[in-house]
């Protein structure tokens, strides 16, 4: 290869580069957008002109959001749903991925089928059931009701499964030689060889949930039982059309996702990769 | 050994009996019952007539049915080929990034994908914002004439599979990562003793070793458009939402609205073949590729 060659590529290749960190930073300005213009007083927010960072920096609106509205109590709506979506799934999903995996039972073929099965359902289309069913047993405007059909979960099955099978079989088998208990197998040999898969999932279970909107906004009428994802979209009148107010609510209700994500940055983008089904 | 296969099922039922419980409940229940309700003229909640396949039959020709399927396939059409090759050149540009510069560039790309959507909506919303939206004054720099996005049949579905793109394009583009690292760098390396171009090497190397996970990417979408719901919703707010209609957002109309649970089950009936047809085809070509390897 001659030397001017060399430098045409290496000059094609930084200006692939620069484009990428370009198109990187528009990419993510929406998300910083919103944040400043939430920093903004209301009337600096509707100036007909470009400024990106505010002339006065202001916490009003998320003082505002965090007295005067009831996005405290949505707060607590979401976090206790997200944990309790997340405990029940992750916990449910573990004991079946690993009965899949490492005992033999009749039956077990046709289980493994309807797991699978349930992937191609669209929960989408079961609104209406799940509506009727949660209403039934009287948990329309309840934290259970809420969490109930977002227990169908059936990647965190596979996962678990998928990890489950990497171990041999006979290492159940001389534990039981042993006669450990069952459960101690499960919790004190299997359980601590996948405490990296287990968090991961778990950070996703949780952002999952956080972030469902469909069933949560079906389930709830009683604006002190929403979500925050859906109460900030349908309370309008707490914040008005005022929208620096409205995007305070917004990044206060994607705060806690966004945060758990660059704190498990690792984690997450394995989860995701995982439950893709591609080993990451 | 027969008293250790014995216990070993006992365990096992043990195990799975909490998972029995709810999949029975929110899974195997609610898709017979959807079934079951579609065959009659019950109201949301409360029983109803059997009427047959009436309520399928009234689905063809009826207008609202019409502009949900077709605004579903255009919706389709607009995000599923568009962003998995939005999400395959971002992921090119990314992968020749290295180390700290990567990881920020990838989590610029990513964090979108992480957000709710309400919180999705109201960036957009705002950025698009007809009277003071950032976008506008950009408009406005290069000449376009102001439009109010998403109060407009022409704008609404491309606006909505833009929004859709930027939100989930981050989980695609991580695909993407996983299918470029998984090519063995000595490929490059050959190729570049041989003096191959750039644009030679991505399209006789990359292009084809990427195939797999392009594949993957395009189903994986496919499937999660054809259920699109909120972001048709929420931007529909103050907007046209019965020129806007989606499948989904047809079947919460006539269930919620309307209160008619077994005309909206037919509907749900009808998405659900859908789905579960492109999904078992799906899954066969997967296995056929299997094999092929």
């Amino acid at each position: 290869m001659t030397a001017s060659s060399a430098r045409q590529i290496n000059l094609i290749g930084g200006i692939i580069t620069l484009l990428t960190l370009i198109i990187a930073i528009l990419w993510a300005f929406p998300i910083y957008w919103g944040i400043v213009s939430s920093l903004k007083p209301e009337n600096e927010v509707v100036r007909p002109y470009i400024e990106l960072w505010p002339d006065t920096l202001t916490f009003e609106h998320y003082i505002f959001a965090l007295t005067e509205t009831q996005i405290g109590r949505w707060y607590i709506n979401s976090i206790a749903t997200a944990v309790g979506a997340t405990i029940l799934t992750i916990s449910t999903s573990m004991l079946v991925g690993y009965a899949l995996s490492q005992l033999r039972f009749p039956l077990r073929r046709p289980l493994y089928w309807l797991i699978l099965a349930s992937f191609m359902v669209p929960t989408q289309t079961l609104i209406i059931n799940h509506f009727v069913l949660v209403a039934n047993m009287g948990l329309l405007n309840t934290w259970a009701g809420i969490i109930l059909p977002q227990l169908i979960n059936p990647v965190v099955i596979i996962v678990y499964k998928q990890f489950f099978d990497q171990v041999p079989r006979d290492f159940r088998e001389a534990a039981v030689m042993d006669n450990a208990g069952e459960f101690r197998i499960l919790f004190k040999v299997y359980m601590p060889m996948n405490w990296g898969v287990t968090t991961a999932l778990a950070i996703v279970t949780f952002i999952w949930s956080w972030n469902s909107f469909l069933w949560p906004f079906l389930a709830v009428t009683k604006t002190e039982m929403m979500t925050i994802t859906v109460g900030i979209t349908q309370v309008s009148d707490a914040f008005g059309v005022y929208y620096a107010s409205q995007l305070a609510a917004a990044v206060l209700a994607g705060l806690p996702v966004a945060l758990a994500y660059l704190l498990f940055q690792r984690r997450v983008t394995q989860a995701i990769t995982l439950s893709a089904g591609i080993k990451g | 050994m027969l008293r250790n296969t014995r216990r070993e099922t006992l365990v096992a039922l043990v195990l799975i009996a909490p998972f029995l419980a709810i999949y029975g409940l929110t899974f195997v229940y609610p898709t017979v019952a959807m079934v079951n309700l579609s065959f009659t003229d019950a109201p949301l909640i409360g029983p109803g007539e059997w009427v047959g396949f009436d309520n399928y039959t009234r689905l063809t020709g009826e207008r609202r049915f019409d502009t949900a399927f077709w605004n579903t396939a255009y919706f389709v059409a607009l995000s599923v080929i568009p962003g998995t090759f939005v999400a395959m050149v971002i992921a090119l540009g990314v992968s020749r990034l290295t180390g700290r510069m990567q990881a920020l560039v990838l989590a610029l790309f990513f964090l979108p994908y992480i957000l709710p959507v309400s919180v999705v909506y109201r960036l957009w919303d705002w950025t698009l914002n007809f009277q003071f939206g950032i976008a506008m004054y950009v408009f406005d720099l290069w000449g376009i004439e102001r439009v109010p996005i998403f109060k407009t049949t022409t704008w609404f579905m491309p606006a909505v599979a833009f929004v859709t793109i930027w939100w989930t394009c981050g989980f695609s583009i991580l695909l993407f990562l996983a299918g470029l690292r998984s090519i063995p760098a000595e490929i490059y390396e050959a190729a570049s003793l041989d003096n191959t171009g750039r644009w030679t090497m991505f399209r006789r190397i990359t292009w084809p070793l990427l195939w797999p996970v392009t594949a993957l990417v395009t189903t994986i979408q496919l499937i999660l458009q054809l259920k699109i719901f909120d972001q048709v919703y929420l931007f529909s707010t103050g907007g046209r939402p019965n020129d806007n209609l989606v499948l989904v957002y047809y079947i919460f109309q006539r269930a919620f609205v309307n209160n008619q649970g077994g005309r909206a089950a037919a509907i749900a009936v009808v998405l659900f073949l859908i789905v579960v047809i492109v999904s078992v085809l799906n899954f066969q070509l997967m296995r056929l590729a299997e094999r092929r390897k």
